[in-house]
């Protein structure tokens, strides 16, 4: 039977740190799951980035987004093109004493004939929630994903999983 | 390497349907909990709510969500707050046959946290005005879930509804 929803990487952070990198992935899935239960050191609500990479981060304006946001009384759409990075909303302090969820999934990240498309779902009761479909205009293999807050850091206890999906 | 999402249980709703679905003595094993439903109720309309409880608790709920009616978009909060609000299926006045379909992620169940659950739910028939959900809900209790009822907002669960849990392990 072949194997699928592979757990590769996990981290339960036991510091504040203003980002995580999971590197040394390997190619042999189909696609990647990122899943993380993330809240900040600050007093107030964040977005997190994330940016990808072949060997190194890429920090070039390479990535764009399209999202629909809503945070229980207004929602709305918008679009960033040619951007450092991809950011999405948003992460509650620790100070609230809950987490954010992000669900986001990495269509076909080893191809090398196609761009790499993300999805990315996060839910914050507490501020804005967000559905996202993202790219990063590179064919090369992702090998490396960072997470980071846009202004602060993730709190202790902050939690990134990794996992992989086979279709056979 | 182990695989993960392991099914821990389903319930297939038989005839005479159900008022609640539940699933308890859930392990404490995992990392995460992942719940799909297929439902329909049995309510004389076109929609029903799908809710869901955590440990029998009916306090401590709020949510955000976002919704699409094929036309227009609404975003609201808290409009349940004795239970978590995951969104619309069908029901009995529905295009027979269609089920609603949902899914709950709900990670770190066993954490100290306060419990933050991501849910979509759909409940598409082929007619005018149905509805996708997208929600956020936080319960606000630090405990440890071990048991999940998901119940409706305005009748029972139709036969042939199913719910499955899912145990999702980070390592």
């Amino acid at each position: 039977m072949p194997s699928t929803y592979e757990p590769i990487a996990t981290t339960t952070l036991s510091s504040t740190a203003s980002s995580y990198t999971f590197t040394s992935i390997p190619s042999t899935y189909t696609d990647l799951i990122l899943v993380a239960s993330a809240a900040n050191t600050s007093g107030s609500h964040d977005s997190i980035l994330i940016q990808v990479g072949n060997g190194s981060i890429d920090t070039g304006n390479n990535y764009s987004r399209t999202r629909i946001l809503w945070n229980g009384s207004s929602r709305s759409s918008a679009s960033r093109s040619s951007a450092p990075n991809i950011d999405y909303d948003s992460m509650p302090p620790s100070s609230t004493n809950s987490y954010c969820v992000s669900v986001i999934q990495f269509q076909n990240y080893a191809n090398t004939n196609v761009y790499k498309s993300l999805l990315i779902r996060n839910s914050n009761d507490q501020d804005y929630s967000v559905a996202s479909i993202a790219l990063w205009r590179s064919t090369s293999a992702i090998n490396q994903i960072k997470i980071a807050g846009s202004a602060t850091s993730f709190s202790i206890g902050t939690t990134f999983t990794l996992y992989g999906i086979k279709v056979a | 390497m182990a695989t993960t999402f392991e099914l821990i249980t389903s319930v297939t709703v038989g005839s005479g349907g159900a008022s609640t679905i539940d699933f308890t003595s859930i392990p404490s094993s995992f990392s995460d909990l992942s719940v799909v439903v297929s439902a329909r109720s049995t309510h004389t309309s076109v929609l029903d709510e799908l809710l869901v409880r955590f440990n029998s608790s009916s306090t401590g709920y709020t949510n955000k969500f976002v919704m699409g009616d094929g036309s227009t978009t609404q975003s609201y909060s808290n409009n349940y707050t004795t239970s978590g609000y995951v969104g619309y299926i069908s029901a009995a006045n529905a295009t027979a046959g269609t089920f609603g379909s949902s899914s709950i992620y709900i990670p770190l169940y066993t954490g100290s946290k306060n419990k933050s659950f991501s849910s979509d739910s759909v409940a598409e028939s082929n007619a005018p005005t149905q509805y996708m959900n997208m929600n956020a809900t936080l319960w606000s209790n630090t405990a440890a879930i071990t048991a999940i009822q998901l119940r409706l907002g305005y009748a029972n669960f139709a036969q042939y509804s199913t719910a499955y849990l899912y145990g999702v392990k980070n390592a």
